[in-house]
Order: structure tokens, then sequence, then C-alpha cells
């Protein structure tokens, strides 16, 4: 545990060392701003919740976080400093869950810096607080899973670019799985229950369902078990091909 | 205590390391040399637990590289190939989250902190990132990296390369002062390296071990083990001189260099002929520059067995 706290932090701070960390943050609340108010028309709708802030939330991390993923091990990879890292006394999934949270850490600042909005749309009217609150969850939820997925991808190459491209497809495709989209891939050879199964699989049903202010165990436990599965794929990567 | 047996790393395309086994004790500090792409650092990383061996054993300090890795890590200090960090972290934060993950408590990580910084000259640049770095300085902050819980055992891919002579005479001696109670084991192209920490020296090449002896015997392998080298005043009697020495019994050849007036003899195996060729100088009334016994050439066995 001791480990996991030590490369949070060292990755945490190299967040902040270079620009990347500011130009994110920028960015995202650029945009998510943007979003909300151009193309969800937040005051013309007249009601004072923040459905058309979260709303966009799955189509603005599609990008952001693989931009923020793919370094994760590709450039470790690249500069070398995987064979420091891994020659220090620390277990690989030390070393995938302290740089996994390390990332979800620093999401969690750049979503927790949109609070004006929610003083916003409390100011102008009387919003479900409940509602923004599980909604806030349920986007760094969706947050961690879509950072599990890009840990995975950047495990598997030392090409920063290859691991945006690969985070980004399969992002893409959790969050579409239960729309004809993907599903129509599998229409017509494949059994029901695999369709089933793939359907169920959509990360943008389930972020939804909690955005709509059900906090259901079944949603969390959801994400839970994306996000485990991924830091695993990622540890077996990272340990069965790390001098490559 | 280093040990490994019957190492081998093969990939798909090539084999790297074939069947080496040795053992290094403390007060030992070997030096693997080889041509390049000739295993050493694969040998090395499977030490330090980056590469897998894909057959064979090693341990470190009793500790098996695989089924113990965390315990063979913890009493190892390792400094890879080329000093890979992290290129946008200040000096001085690398080397705390170092301490930090070697698990130093308060008052030892100020003490080693201490240490390695003044031993390696790192108080000028601890405010710099690794990447605005010279070579030099980042292969310091590399091996400051590495000795940072004074382990009992060093593995140290180049630890000189990049460093200027001043450089290398410093980081020659601070692994001289460890040597004594640690196991040291270096890799180096530089073979003045080998004679100057090394008591003991592997050669590698196409990842097998070609020779394991101290440097000193390594040496009198060499065509000029016991060989004498002459250097006359003057070129005018330098081809007589040669014929000369050439006519001695005890001399199998003679190698000259017109434009420094020198020969060079080489003595058949096993004759010693200074003596012969100092009393034939003298009786022929050469005019010495200089006259010395050579122990041998590493190089030129490096290139006899690697070739």
């Amino acid at each position: 545990m001791r480990n996991v706290a030590l490369i949070l932090r060292r990755e945490f701070a190299s967040y902040f060392a270079t620009p990347l960390a500011y130009v994110f943050i920028l960015i995202f609340l650029v945009l998510a701003n943007a979003f909300t108010f151009y193309v969800g028309d937040f005051y013309q709708r007249g009601q004072a919740d923040l459905r058309p802030f979260f709303m966009f939330h799955p189509w603005l991390y599609l990008f952001l976080i693989p931009a923020l993923t793919m370094k994760l091990w590709a450039e470790e990879r690249k500069s070398g400093s995987i064979e420091l890292l891994m020659t220090l006394p620390v277990n690989v999934w030390e070393a995938v869950v302290g740089k996994f949270l390390a990332a979800w850490l620093f999401t969690a600042i750049a979503l927790a810096l949109t609070f004006p909005i929610w003083i916003t749309v409390n100011y102008l009217g009387h919003p479900d607080n409940g509602v923004i609150f599980a909604s806030y969850l349920g986007s760094l939820l969706l947050a961690g899973g879509f950072l599990a997925i890009g840990s995975c991808m950047s495990a598997l190459t030392r090409n920063q670019v290859v691991a945006f491209i690969l985070g980004v497809v399969a992002c893409f495709v959790l969050l579409l799985a239960g729309y004809p989209l993907v599903l129509d891939a599998f229409q017509g050879w494949a059994p029901e229950t695999l369709i089933n199964a793939i359907a169920s699989l959509s990360l943008l049903t389930h972020f939804q369902s909690i955005t709509r202010g059900v906090l259901e165990a079944r949603d969390v436990l959801y994400f839970a078990m994306l996000i485990g599965f991924f830091l695993f794929t990622t540890a077996v990567a990272i340990d069965l091909r790390k001098a490559d | 205590m280093i040990k490994t047996e019957h190492l081998c790393k093969r990939y798909p395309s090539l084999t790297a390391v074939e069947d080496v086994s040795f053992e290094v004790r403390p007060g030992e500090v070997l030096g693997f040399l080889g041509p390049n792409g000739a295993g050493k650092t694969t040998t090395m990383r499977m030490l330090a637990g980056f590469v897998t061996p894909t057959s064979g054993h090693a341990s470190i300090c009793g500790h098996d590289i695989e089924s113990e890795a965390l315990a063979a890590r913890q009493s190892l200090g390792y400094l890879p190939e080329g000093a890979p960090s992290y290129g946008e972290m200040r000096v001085g934060g690398i080397l705390d989250f170092i301490a930090e993950v070697r698990g130093l408590d308060r008052a030892r990580k100020r003490a080693r902190l201490d240490y390695v910084i003044e031993r390696l000259q790192l108080s000028s640049v601890l405010d710099q990132t690794i990447e605005t770095l010279s070579k030099g300085f980042r292969r310091r902050v590399g091996l400051a990296q590495a000795i940072m819980h004074d382990p009992p055992v060093l593995i140290l891919d180049e630890p000189t390369d990049g460093l200027d002579p001043n450089q290398k005479h410093e980081v020659r001696a601070l692994i001289n002062e460890m040597a004594r109670e640690k196991i040291i084991v270096i890799s180096t192209h530089i073979l003045e390296e080998v004679d100057a920490v090394c008591t003991r020296a592997i050669i590698i090449a196409r990842g097998r071990i070609v020779a394991d002896d101290t440097p000193m015997q390594l040496a009198t392998r060499s065509r000029y083990h016991n060989a004498v080298t002459l250097q006359l005043e003057s070129r005018e009697k330098l081809e007589a001189a040669r014929a000369a020495v050439a006519a001695l019994p005890q001399v199998a050849a003679v190698e000259m260099s017109e434009r420094e007036a020198r020969l060079t003899a080489l003595p058949r195996a096993g004759a010693l002929i200074l003596q012969d060729v100092s009393e034939l100088t003298r009786r022929q009334g050469l005019q010495l520059k200089e006259l010395h016994l050579e122990s041998g050439r590493l190089d030129e066995v490096f290139r006899t067995i690697t070739a």
C-alpha cells in the first residue's frame, strides 16, 4: 500500500511538472462549459438541473482521457524509465494501481473545478442536488473506466500515438456497446445471450442510469469490475512484456 | 553472494544469453566484458529482475530472482544501461522518491541523501530536471539512485560511460571504496577500467562466457605477456637492432614501429627474454630511451577471444 501511495505521489507530481496538467484542465473546463451552454441549451431549457452539463461528459472523456493515459506506460517504455521502476522493490500491481490512481485523482480535480456551474444552477433555481451529486459520482466512475482502458492500451505499446488511438477506439466501442452501431456487427450470427451480454457492457447505459439520479449498486459494481479488469490486464501486459 | 546457474535467454530470433554460470562473493568486483550485443546487458537485466530468464536460475544473497523477486531486488542496487530516469522530474525529487521506495526511515534517509549527494557531487543540480542534465550528471544521478540504500550487491551497467576523465576517476574511487564489503558487478568496454577496479573479469561473446579470470591472469594469455619493448634514441640503428633481437634464440618475433624507433620482442612460449635483450643492447652499444617489460595487453586478449 505504501508503494502505491509513493508511486501515486510521484506520478501526480509529474503531471504538474509539465504543461500537460494545465492544458488538460483548461481544455476540459472550456469544452465542458461550451457544450453545456451552446449545444445543451442550458438557459433555454428553463430547468434547474445539470443534465445538459453531464450529458456531454462521455464524449469529452472519449478524447481527453486517452490523451491523458497514452503516456502512462508507453512513455516509460520509450524513455527506458520502466527499467528503473520495475527493478525497484515494487510489485507490478502496485505500479499499475499507483499510476491509475494518480490519473484518477487528477481527473477528479479537473471535475471538481467545474463547481461554478453547480453554484450557477443553485443560484438560478432549486435543483435536486442529490441527482447532481450522483451525476458527479457517475462522471467520476466513467472517467475511471476510461482511464483503466487507456492504461491498458498504453501498456501494449511504446508509441504514444498508437496508445491514444487504441484508447479512443476501445473507449468508443465500450461506450456504445448497447447501441446499434456496435450491436449490428454481432446481429445475425451471434447468439442472443452474447448480444445481451455485450449490450449490458455499455458504459453509456450505466452512466445514464446513474445521472438520472438512481445510484444502483449494480452500476457502481459494473464500473468497479470494468476498472478491475482493465487494470489486471495492464499488469499482465506489463509483466509479460516489460523489457520489449 | 550472486549465483547464476545455466542462465539462458532466448528470443524468437536470437539467443541472447546461453548457459551462463558464475558466482560472485563479497569483496569481489566482477567486470563483465564483451563486444556490443554479446549479452552483458541481458545478463545484468536478468539479475536485476527486469528480464525473465528462459531457463536456468539465479539468486542474489540467497534470494531467487524469480520466486523471491522483491527480496532479491531489495538487496540489490542497479544502474540500468544508459541510466534511464524520469526526464521531467528534478534530481532532488527523484532521489527522494528512490529513498522512500527503498523504505529508508527518516534519519537514515537524510543521512543517505546527504552521502550520495556529496559523494557524487550532485548538490549543484538538485533543482534541475533530469532532461536538462549533461550525460555525466545523468549517469551520476543513476549511480546515486543505485547506492541509495547501501545495498550488499551492486550491478552497474556501464557506470562510467559518458563521464570525463576526472569523473571516471571519481566513480572508480567510489567503486574501490565500496568494494571491500560489497559484491559489485560492472559491465564495461573500457579495458583500462578492468585493471583499475576489477578483481575478476568475465568475457562474454555471443551469449557465452569465454573467459573467467583475474585481469592479471587474462593478460598472461596475451602474445605480449613478458614481451620486451625498447625505444632507440635514433632511427639509424633500428633495422640492425631488429635483426639482432630477432636472432636471439628465445625471441619468437619482433614488431617494429619505425616512426617511434620502437621494437617489441615477443618471447617464445614461457620464455623470459628481458635479460637477453638488455645484454644485447649493451653489447651493441645501442642508445636507449626506454626499455620495459610488458605484462600483456588486455585489449589484444579481448580481441583474440571474442573475434
